[in-house]
């Protein structure tokens, strides 16, 4: 029992850690590379909890696509100008604001769940491998709001290319 | 060998134990892949340079044997230079990250079946993921860098990686799709259990993937990130030393690996040819007929050297490799040793053979112009994958509702997507 729960500490920190460094970090090429440790980090989370697709798709979308992209924009930016300016001030109420929401939010769920019942031990035998219930739960139970969120970002994505086309 | 496995284990702290084989095997196949590279590299130069009509490496031990070993101490032992202006902790950071992504893939190859690390449900996607990670070495050494040439082809290599990435996972759902799993071992054994490797019944795929992997490790005529007549040596334009050979080393288990994953998904993984045929059993004593021919070469060859004392060390090492192969090839006579390594020959093998393409791809095409590989791979590539994909999962369904042969259904959606991609040239044509 103790090296799960040692594993989960550590990526745990690493994760809280590494968070805590994307936004204290000046250069924002190191700070989109902590970021891709706490989202790493997350995915081996997922992977502990036995949700081994959630953990793949996490690692494949996120860090093999969505950060290559940010990476990608942020080597475009001239970097020796934009690490010497500090061009969100200006919003610093409402992020302050948005984070006491969040935090009264947090601790609201964190005091309500002491009342919760405790979650049943797993069973001891190996769990069913979960990609095709996801994929039955998707295209079975949930069809209609799935085609409509991929529908969403179908248009979304036309609408991308139409901007990027009229200049 | 499971008595001399539990009497090592019992020493071994009962938590631990789990940790022991996976482990060990671990070690093999580190091992046994570093090997893999350094001689890799060995027959490139050699391939190439009989494909340019030269002789390649032949003065470090006989035939240039002993080069990988050779340029490995050399690159060791050479000054590591850090430019001025580079993000240390970047740089230094970068080849590691590379050559990570392409060993931690091997853990989940499945290698025979008597001989995997490890068999996980995602297998597959995991697969893809960590391959993807490989793409950070790259960017993040040419940012590093802080110079113009690693910066463009850093850039390069991003766009070019991830507009491949999209056609290479369309091509391996279909894969997925035949197989019915993502676990490569299961995709394996759905391959034996039709009777047939998918890339006979799913050509399309097959070719898209290896188009893909091609352009995915950076290799002829894909290699733009490091194209040498316009960016140097691109990303690793200020790499030396052994950072440099880390990125080799990435760059050619990265070859590894993709050839891994398309002979685990269409050639049959560890499958000998025609694995439901008995009488081709015989099969498996491929193996000791190449070992025993590979001895006659050398012992030949050692005799055919030149007399006189400079060649007296050369022709050792000759006569010493061909009497180790004869040896090995006796041991591998004996039935069950055979039967044992049959799955991870015929592996490597097919292996083999797709690293030969690479490195042949090289010594023949012509290189593309950036422009055209884009445009190759958004109106092209992507658009087939997407049709092989529909038609495949239509096939599938054909199948599995009428009962007809798997082949034949499959070949139907297979010749659809053909058209589809005749279509779609001659419109690009006109």
């Amino acid at each position: 029992m103790a090296f799960p729960l040692l594993t989960f500490w550590l990526l745990a920190a690493t994760a809280v850690v590494s968070a805590v460094l994307v936004i204290t970090r000046r250069n924002p090429v190191h700070s989109a590379i902590f970021l891709i440790i706490t989202l790493l980090s997350l995915a081996l989370l997922y992977l502990q909890l036995s949700a081994e697709f959630l953990a793949a798709v996490q690692i494949i979308l996120y860090i093999g696509g969505i950060m290559v992209l940010f990476l990608f924009v942020i080597m475009l930016v001239r970097l020796d100008i934009v690490t010497y300016q500090a061009p969100f001030n200006r919003q610093w109420h409402v992020a302050g604001l948005a984070a006491l929401i969040l935090l009264a939010e947090f601790a609201l769920v964190f005091y309500r769940s002491r009342t919760l019942p405790t979650v049943a031990e797993a069973p001891p035998t190996i769990l069913q491998p979960n990609t095709e219930q996801i994929g039955v739960t998707l295209f079975q139970n949930y069809l209609l709001p799935f085609e409509i969120a991929s529908l969403l970002l179908l248009v979304a994505m036309v609408g991308a290319v139409l901007m990027a086309r009229r200049r | 060998m499971s008595k001399a496995l539990e009497a090592v284990m019992s020493y071994v702290p009962q938590s631990l134990q789990p940790f022991v084989l996976p482990t060990i095997q671990i070690l093999i196949v580190f091992a046994g892949l570093s090997l893999l590279v350094a001689y890799l590299v060995y027959a490139e130069r050699k391939i190439l340079a009989h494909l340019q009509v030269r002789l390649g490496p032949m003065r470090v031990g006989p035939h240039g044997l002993l080069q990988p070993i050779a340029d490995g101490l050399k690159l060791l032992l050479k000054e590591d230079i850090i430019p001025r202006g580079a993000d240390k902790f970047l740089f230094w950071l970068a080849p590691i990250i590379s050559v990570m992504a392409a060993f931690t893939g091997f853990a989940l190859i499945p290698f025979a079946n008597n001989f995997m690390i490890t068999d996980v449900n995602v297998g597959l996607l995991f697969i893809l993921g960590i391959s993807s990670l490989g793409i950070y070495g790259i960017i993040l050494g040419g940012w590093a860098s802080n110079s113009h040439y690693p910066l463009l082809g850093a850039l390069r290599s991003t766009a070019q990686l991830v507009s491949y990435e999209v056609a290479l996972g369309f091509a391996i759902v279909s894969a997925l799709l035949l197989g019915g799993t993502l676990s490569l071992r299961g995709i394996v054994e759905a391959q034996l259990e039709q009777g047939v490797w998918f890339a006979f019944v799913q050509p399309v795929a097959f070719f898209i993937l290896f188009v893909a992997a091609i352009a995915e490790t950076n290799r002829n005529p894909f290699d733009l990130p490091e194209a040498e007549s316009e960016l140097v040596a691109g990303f690793h334009t200020e790499y030396s030393g052994f950072r440099f050979s880390l990125y080799f080393l990435a760059e050619y288990t990265a070859m590894t690996l993709v050839s891994a994953i398309a002979v685990t998904l269409f050639l049959g993984g560890w499958l000998r040819p025609f694995p439901s045929v008995a009488w081709l059993d015989f099969l498996k004593y491929t193996p000791v007929a190449l070992l025993l021919f590979a001895a006659y070469w050398c012992i030949v060859h050692g005799f055919r050297l030149p007399k006189g004392r400079e060649w007296r060390w050369q022709r050792l090492i000759l006569l010493a490799l061909g009497g180790g192969a004869a040896l090995l090839g006796a041991v591998l006579a004996i039935p069950a040793v055979a039967d044992a390594v049959q799955g991870v020959f015929w592996f490597l093998l097919k292996v083999s053979l797709f690293l030969y393409a690479f490195i042949w791809f090289r010594g023949t095409f012509p290189r593309y112009r950036f422009d055209q590989l884009m445009r190759l791979g958004w109106h092209f590539m992507i658009p087939v994958a997407i049709a092989n994909t529909i038609f495949c999962g239509a096939a599938l369904v054909l199948w599995k509702k009428l009962e007809w042969s798997f082949v034949g259904t499959m070949w139907i959606g297979t010749l659809l997507t053909l058209l589809f991609a005749l279509l779609l040239a001659r419109e690009r044509a006109d």
